[in-house]
């Protein structure tokens, strides 16, 4: 056996022997009923609740507006950080600000933004483009500083136009960065919609999650925080494996 | 990026001073029904900050914060430490450690709630569960990355492995192992304050919610501006020390 595969293999092991122990000590009554259910009664429930379509509404609205924020944040973030990349004096006046944004807590704007915007999906998406933009903007820098100038020397020497010299040096060049900036972005826009939607909002799963929490709804609030785990954990393996290989192509790793 | 100091100091008083003209003329276009002036807003902070009811909010966020803190470090030092020994149990946990980093985990705190009760422990615990992870993973990785021939001194010395931490592997992981503490420290804070937005009686995310709940536009600009200037003149303070750990290095 290879390497790797032992390596998922003893990963497989350590969640089943988590989701083991939890069912023990859910069956035995060392977790009582009120704080958890044994596990396979979560898979049970979870199974039953998307069958029976009653989330359908919440789950669409999550989405929506995840996909709204994420587009946002990554379209203004490679705009913002190709621009900032000519504009070296510019680039150095906002360094403070991109190296302690990530230490200010960005969901203490919310209340703000509810205050202004009222209790719709706006707040919601803003935070989530907030949280996601600033990550895009970084690597896209990044990115773009990692292209080496002798491409781009050539590129002049070629006569190649502005579009061929972004589409076919620039862009393999910078490409593994700003979808690293997108792996964050995606990350982030989720984790600000869900985040929001659950401190206070009018619908969404995370809306949902905090609706079963205050009723005392077990079988509904521990599926949904399931899905939700299953969902990010999913994005994020895809986003890795592909960020994985991209770099492996080019050598950087 | 290897600027001088002075110039960082300049960009951030620059920085600040458009950030402030931008909130002014916002004011001026939105108006004062969604929006305080930056003077009014100074000033009722000022009055919210010397009133009675805010020092036990204060205190009552700082000591959940100090406590995960605390905790984030202690646990977040010696896993990360274990983890970086142990190469096997490093390889395994380490993609799932980042996995957990990327999860939504506000949805976890009814978990927490449910298993702690709502009070102080829940905040703590979640708090921890926020700044505990950086830590880990810039430990482990300061331990992986010291240089060979470090270690290969301290077997020649038969040093313990107690004996090896102290005086070999911790001093030069310091600089990275710091990363990891400024990144958990941001993150434990942000950890606190959502934990208090959500549910609680006290601190500074629960005067936050209460702000919305009275429409009272004064006091979550206030104490939005206090969280806000407060994360970042401490993180701005932690990153100049980082700076200076690893130009040292």
């Amino acid at each position: 056996m290879s390497r790797m595969k032992r390596l998922i293999a003893y990963r497989l092991a350590v969640i089943v022997g988590v989701i083991a122990l939890l069912e023990v000590l859910c069956l035995t009554g060392a977790i009582d009923k009120i704080t958890m259910q044994p596990p396979h009664l979560i898979a049970r429930d979870l199974y039953r609740l998307l069958v029976s379509g009653r989330m359908n509404g919440a789950i669409m609205k999550t989405l929506t507006n995840t996909v709204l924020a994420l587009v946002f944040a990554l379209g203004v973030g490679v705009i913002v950080g190709a621009l900032l990349h000519r504009r070296r004096a510019l680039r150095d006046t906002l360094d403070p600000l991109f190296a302690t944004y990530y230490a200010v807590p960005v969901f203490a704007f919310y209340p703000f933004f509810i205050v202004v915007f009222g209790l719709g999906d706006l707040p919601q998406i803003l935070i989530a483009f907030m949280l996601g933009v600033v990550a895009m903007i970084v690597n896209t820098l990044n990115g773009l500083d990692r292209v080496p100038p002798v491409l781009l020397k050539t590129a002049r020497i070629m006569h190649l136009s502005p579009i061929d010299t972004a589409l076919r040096l620039t862009l393999p060049s910078a490409g593994p960065y700003l979808l690293t900036g997108a792996k964050l972005a995606v990350a982030y826009a989720f984790i600000g919609i869900i985040g929001s939607e659950f401190i206070l909002s009018r619908g969404g799963i995370g809306y949902e999650i905090n609706f079963a929490y205050s009723n005392f709804d077990n079988a509904t609030m521990y599926p949904l925080i399931v899905l939700i785990l299953l969902a990010s954990i999913a994005i994020n393996t895809v986003l890795t494996r592909w960020e994985q290989t991209l770099l492996a192509r080019r050598g950087a790793r | 990026m290897s600027e001088h100091p002075a110039h960082g100091g300049r960009n951030a008083l620059i920085l600040i001073a458009v950030l402030v003209a931008i909130w002014q003329v916002t004011f001026w276009i939105v108006g004062d029904i969604a929006l305080t002036s930056p003077v009014a807003t100074l000033r009722y902070t000022a009055k919210l900050v010397t009133g009675e009811t805010f020092g036990m909010h204060f205190f009552d966020t700082m000591r959940a914060f100090a406590i995960a803190f605390a905790l984030s470090v202690v646990i977040g030092l010696l896993v990360g430490f274990w983890l970086g020994f142990e190469r096997l149990s490093g390889d395994v946990l380490e993609p799932m450690i980042v996995t957990v980093y990327a999860i939504p985990k506000l949805t976890l705190y009814p978990i927490l709630l449910l298993a702690f009760g709502l009070g102080l422990s829940a905040k703590v615990a979640f708090g921890v569960l926020h700044g505990v992870i950086p830590i880990i993973l810039f430990t482990l990785s300061a331990v992986r990355n010291t240089k060979p021939i470090l270690l290969k001194t301290g077997h020649v010395l038969k040093l313990s492995r107690p004996q090896m931490v102290r005086w070999i592997l911790f001093p030069a992981a310091i600089p990275e192992i710091f990363t990891g503490l400024r990144v958990g420290f941001s993150l434990t804070l942000i950890g606190s304050l959502l934990a208090e937005m959500f549910a609680s009686q006290r601190g500074l995310g629960y005067l936050l919610m209460t702000g919305i709940g009275l429409h009272n536009v004064e006091l979550v600009m206030s104490v939005t501006l206090l969280i806000v200037v407060f994360a970042a003149a401490v993180s701005t303070l932690l990153l100049q020390i980082d700076r200076r750990l690893h130009r040292r290095a």
